[in-house]
């Protein structure tokens, strides 16, 4: 398997008018070709400033950082705009989380779908629409031909997210960011357009960076799956390791706090995670979860911890040392 | 007592669209023929895709909208005009999304004792006095009652919401997709906060959710609804364990806990519930 993409060390600083926030804090991450990584998280931890950050699509006064941020060989922090712009949309697309607003409400869909393709491959209008009815008959959109003509209002929700999906494969790119891209939809759709991206993605080899905060929705899809918090992974991992055997606190408190019908006994007190997410303004010294975890020693706040591998064959990582230690104890 | 606390009778709301200058306009049936009871001290979950009319519901129960046909009972009294008031106090919301149902501009003492004002319930000194009694109910440390909604988090503002929910002492809640907007961490304080205000209370839940978990976790009965009409009722074990509606199998059906093994559902055909209702 080649790789896709690989990132060490990825930082992104945003300056606020309180000093400056760090929203991801050391990143690593690398995706194969093929793969379907699940970013995981609470709202405010950075995955989508990730998401953004590899997209190029930060703000202008965003700081990125990072020691190595290759895409297929290419180091995508020290491309020039013009061909960054290149890559994006021909070899790397997202899919966004609102397919309410991510859509341009004034240009017909065929246009939107098949502006990409003609500037990045220089397709006649034809060739481009043909491809484009194509897509959009393989994202399960009734009446393909008859959409091109028409704007976004038209559609429903689901609709418009099976548009985005075609949108986003119409250069047939190596690379997908689906930022939560089903979080708007209703469930019984979800689970539509959630088969819909694993399909596609195995038939056309894509490689897949899904960001969500539902624990379910990564159980179901992912092949590997990295937690976040505060900026920071703290545990990656195969998708049976971590949901079988989760060993940071913050993925077992996840866990315990979703009411699972049939395996949760109705009414009884849920596991919750006590206090709040820390500022992610300046810097943290110790682990950024002590506050919350039940776990926590002295030692958590003075030692910054780092990721660590416990279990060599599968690349279990967790950045918790008194897990560690016990897992450690275990066996 | 009353025999039930809320009751619902063939309660309706149709819309008028227009199409245009010539056309006739049409009718959009956003609740069709609704008819539900919940007796006192029970939970019940309604539970159904976005559009499907909860939440015209909810707000006809809460007296924010007229019913085009039928009528809502609140403790065996009919929601007219000219109780709408009145009934307030036994009847409050709980919205889904805490960054707009507070007002930005008012301390969280001043949303929270907003409705004493109204109802004109005792003077400043016992109204300062309950909204204290109040945010220690719901969990709100004393420090953020000067401060605004933008100052705090989602599940603080959710807290400050079931407590401007509570202050009147109402006996029934009705909570229009409570969690939400928040994160599972914090859905689970505001799920077990809730289930202890009712065992404390004895209140009375009308819960909107689309999230079947929650719903199975928290609530005695379910409804389903599916374009404006109920098409099943019954105890939780009814519906979770022996759901007859095809609709409401495939809502079940496209639950996803975190359980890798089991893989993504089948997909569904929507024709098989499309025509049942």
């Amino acid at each position: 398997m080649s790789r896709v993409l690989e990132v060490k060390n990825l930082q992104v600083d945003l300056p606020t008018a309180n000093g400056t926030l760090r929203a991801v804090r050391g990143i690593d991450l690398s995706v194969e070709k093929g793969e379907m990584l699940c970013i995981v998280g609470e709202s405010g931890c950075g995955k989508s400033m990730t998401s953004m950050a590899l997209m190029g699509l930060l703000p202008k006064k965003a700081k990125v950082s990072a020691d190595k941020m290759e895409f297929d060989g290419l180091d995508l922090l020290s491309l020039s705009k013009k061909k960054r712009n290149g890559v994006r949309g021909l070899r790397m697309s997202m899919i966004f989380q609102e397919p309410m607003t991510s859509l341009n409400p004034s240009y017909t869909l065929g246009n939107q779908l098949c502006e990409g393709i003609m500037r990045h491959k220089g397709l006649t209008k034809d060739k481009a629409e043909e491809r484009a009815i194509y897509l959009l008959e393989r994202a399960g959109v009734p009446y393909p031909e008859k959409r091109l003509s028409q704007y976004p209002h038209q559609l429903s929700g689901g609709l418009r997210q099976r548009v985005m999906i075609a949108m986003a494969l119409m250069c047939e790119p190596d690379l997908i960011i689906a930022d939560e891209p089903t979080t708007a939809l209703d469930v019984t759709i979800q689970a539509q357009i959630l088969r819909l991206i694993r399909e596609l993605q195995q038939e056309f080899g894509t490689a897949v960076v899904f960001i969500t905060h539902d624990l379910g929705v990564v159980a179901r899809i992912a092949d590997r799956v990295a937690v976040m918090y505060a900026g920071q992974v703290v545990e990656t991992g195969l998708t049976n390791d971590i949901f079988n055997n989760p060993s940071h606190p913050y993925t077992q408190g996840l866990l315990s706090c979703i009411p699972i019908p049939g395996k949760t006994a109705p009414g009884s007190h849920l596991e919750s995670i006590p206090g709040v997410v820390p500022s992610l303004i300046g810097d943290l010294a110790g682990c950024a979860f002590r506050n919350r975890c039940k776990h926590a020693t002295k030692g958590c706040a003075t030692d910054t911890p780092t990721l660590v591998e416990f279990t060599a064959p599968s690349s279990h990582q967790v950045r918790c040392p008194v897990s560690v230690e016990s897992l450690k104890e275990a066996v | 007592m009353p025999q039930y606390a809320l009751e619902l009778c063939d309660l309706s709301r149709h819309f008028q669209l227009k199409n245009g200058v010539f056309s006739a306009p049409t009718t959009l049936k956003a609740v069709d023929g609704v008819s539900l009871r919940i007796p006192p001290g029970e939970t019940l979950g309604l539970v159904g895709e976005s559009g499907c009319g909860k939440s015209t519901l909810a707000k006809m129960i809460l007296g924010l909208l007229s019913p085009t046909d039928g009528s809502v009972l609140v403790n065996d009294q009919v929601i007219s005009n000219g109780n709408r008031f009145a009934l307030a106090k036994q009847l409050q919301p709980i919205f889904q999304d805490p960054y707009s149902s507070l007002n930005p501009r008012k301390t969280i003492r001043q949303i929270i004792s907003l409705p004493l004002q109204l109802h004109k319930v005792g003077d400043k000194r016992s109204q300062q006095a309950s909204v204290k009694q109040m945010s220690d109910l719901v969990g709100l440390p004393e420090r953020l009652l000067d401060q605004y909604p933008g100052q705090l988090s989602g599940g603080q503002r959710q807290r400050v919401a079931i407590a401007r929910a509570l202050i009147l002492k109402p006996s029934i809640l009705v909570c229009d997709e409570p969690t939400s907007a928040l994160d599972v961490s914090v859905q689970a304080q505001i799920l077990n906060l809730l289930m202890d205000l009712k065992q404390e209370l004895g209140l009375t839940y009308l819960f909107i959710s689309h999230n079947l978990g929650v719903v199975e976790h928290l609530v005695d009965r379910v409804a389903v609804m599916y374009r404006g009409k109920l098409v099943e009722q019954g105890t939780r074990e009814d519906i979770f364990r022996n759901a007859q509606h095809p609709y409401t199998q495939a809502l079940l059906s496209s639950v996803l806990t975190p359980e890798p093994s089991l893989g993504l559902p089948e997909l569904l055909d929507d024709s098989a519930w499309a025509n049942a209702s």
